[in-house]
């Protein structure tokens, strides 16, 4: 039988031949992640059932990274959960603050979640390893605590809608831009329940950063999960990463697909997603004079060192708007770290930036940068919904990491285009 | 099980910030989320929703983070169930593994105002709407997932499977 890679993960973890969308079945699960905000709920429920040992020590992994270093006294608490648990439990992978990173950044760059893989997160963009080739995609935390004990979990599987995009990237336009004007095109509820495939050749020469970012907000068009078709740039992203096999998975010719939608892309401008959905998207010369109080580059989507590497090309030599609060985030330690050796860190502080721990912080409007009542950001997020970033009057639209940095400098949205 | 209450009507695409905002997280008391359900979306739902009310909503209800938090800080406050034309999907499984009834019917949300009273039969999916009279039938729930729910939740379910 013709399969996609979605269905073929899926066919071998459940133990099958085969399989079709729609059919249930039980998996088995390679890597289960839980954060400071879900996994206190999962150990609650893995204890309130009596379990006693988690299924395999070293692939229930734990990341504290939503409000670390501790925000308060609630999220140290939470955090201490984690913490004994990890210690009870002689969890190999968990981290703490100085090892910590934003979870979805974290696990790829420590080797932890390969090609060929399916893993479940309690956290919704758990979908961001399909780039790397395998199925993952995010639960709750009753789903972790059952996947915590048993290394299983039930899956129905997805249909696939496949995106080809093709034709030259436009200066500035990166994966951020092609996966925000895909969820403009179909919706915030596009994708629901099913799979996107992303592939043709733009993505054959996207960088594994812009892949990520791609994958990451599939869950923003409801998707289950995304996936690139691994190949030679995978390849050299998870070799010296990997501790263990991996396999490959490809899509077979004749499989089916619940839909197909191309993409010229010499076409698609940076994008900006307008407050209040993900979808509400925007040609970057289409935006008009939007003022901004804040700029965020970071997150689970852009984080990244090849983003910080941009955001410095536009930033060098500049400064932010006196009145703009430019707030930089690496997504990791050793993202951190690399951005001081390249001297990226010195161009943001000479732009007037702070460069904040590894954390999700403003992301969710945790910490390190709230809004206030009437205020508005430019931040290279996956979501700008009602109060996402602080107060519920308060505005977030998103961008890729140029705009980002461009619209410091500008103090309000625009492009690298309008600097001088 | 028969639920009798008003209904509360949402539009489409209800996120799970809207549902319960990210600032509350560091919370994991039930009774606690549930000061705070809605709170961005609808304060007046927050305070003068009923025990045994029902939620209404367009599309893709429960969209964005995976957070439990969201229907746990539902039932809490007290709503009987939530009837959308469709749930996201993590929403979804959250929903029957936290024991929040949830029905899919595009005609009954259609066919309900705010404020009307509707009568809702989790065992059969039938809903009926006690102003116009009018019976809506929704979506089956799979057998599979009805099994968990007779286990009491996905935790009793391996529970009971692994004893
Ligand atoms: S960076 Fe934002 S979207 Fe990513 S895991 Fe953290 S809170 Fe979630």
């Amino acid at each position: 039988m013709e399969m996609t890679i979605t269905e073929k993960i899926l066919a071998a973890h459940a133990g099958l031949k085969d399989l079709c969308p729609g059919q249930l079945i039980n998996a088995k699960v390679d890597v289960a992640l839980g954060n400071d905000i879900t996994a206190p709920i999962a150990i609650e429920q893995f204890k309130r059932v009596g379990a006693k040992r988690v299924f395999d020590k070293e692939r229930v992994v734990l990341v504290p990274d939503h409000f670390t270093p501790n925000k308060d006294i609630q999220s140290a608490e939470q955090c201490k959960i984690l913490r004994e648990f990890a210690r009870d439990q002689e969890l190999s992978q968990y981290f703490e603050v100085g090892q910590v990173g934003i979870e979805h950044a974290l696990l790829p760059e420590q080797g932890l979640v390969l090609p060929g893989d399916l893993v479940v997160g309690a956290d919704s963009h758990t979908c961001t390893y399909g780039a790397l080739g395998a199925f993952s995609t995010g639960v709750g935390s009753t789903d972790l605590a059952a996947v915590m004990i048993t290394g299983e979990l039930w899956f129905k599987v997805p249909q696939t809608m496949k995106f080809i995009y093709k034709g030259k990237l436009r200066p500035w336009v990166g994966g951020k831009d092609l996966i925000l004007h895909t969820i403009g095109k179909i919706g915030v509820d596009g994708a629901l329940y099913k799979a996107m495939e992303f592939s043709g050749e733009t993505i054959d020469s996207l960088s594994i950063e812009g892949r990520f970012a791609m994958a990451n907000m599939v869950i923003e068009a409801g998707a289950k999960n995304g996936i690139f078709l691994p190949d030679r740039i995978t390849e050299q992203y998870v070799k010296g990463r990997a501790k263990r096999e991996y396999h490959f998975y490809t899509s077979d010719r004749g499989a089916q697909y619940a839909d197909v939608r191309e993409f010229d892309v010499s076409k698609i401008e940076p994008q900006v997603a307008f407050p209040h959905l993900p979808s509400n998207t925007k040609s970057i010369t289409e935006v008009g004079s939007v003022s901004i109080d804040q700029v965020v580059i970071g997150s689970c989507t852009n984080g990244w060192l090849e983003d910080l590497r941009v955001a410095a090309k536009i930033l060098k030599g500049r400064k932010a708007l006196s009145n703009v609060r430019l707030i930089i985030i690496p997504a990791t330690p050793w993202i951190y770290r690399q951005a001081m050796k390249e001297g990226l860190s010195d161009i943001f502080l000479e732009a007037g930036a702070v460069i904040s721990p590894p954390t999700c912080g403003p992301c969710l409007g945790g910490h390190m940068g709230v809004l206030a009542e009437g205020e508005r950001a430019i931040a290279t997020t996956n979501r700008n919904f009602v109060g996402r970033m602080g107060h519920p009057k308060s505005e977030v639209y998103l961008s890729n990491p140029a705009i980002a940095a461009a619209s410091a400098v500008l103090g309000r949205i625009g492009s690298p285009e309008e600097l001088s | 099980m028969k639920i009798r209450g008003r209904a509360w009507k949402f539009g489409s695409h209800i996120d799970t910030d809207a549902i319960i905002p990210a600032r509350y997280l560091n919370i994991s008391d039930p009774q606690e989320l549930a000061k705070h359900c809605m709170e961005n979306e609808d304060p007046v739902f927050l305070k003068e929703v009923k025990t045994g009310d029902v939620i209404v909503a367009g599309s893709n209800f429960g969209c964005g983070s995976s957070r439990e938090h969201a229907p746990i800080a539902i039932k809490a406050r007290g709503v009987a169930c939530v009837i959308a034309k469709s749930f996201a999907r993590i929403f979804y499984r959250n929903a029957f593994n936290t024991g929040l009834p949830i029905l899919e019917s595009v005609e009954a949300v259609d066919g309900t105002e705010a404020g009307h009273e509707l009568e809702v039969d989790l065992v059969h999916g039938t809903i009926k709407n006690l102003k116009t009279g009018k019976i809506f039938q929704a979506e089956p729930i799979p057998s599979f997932m009805q099994a968990i729910l007779d286990d009491g939740g996905l935790m009793e379910h391996i529970a009971k499977r692994r004893s």
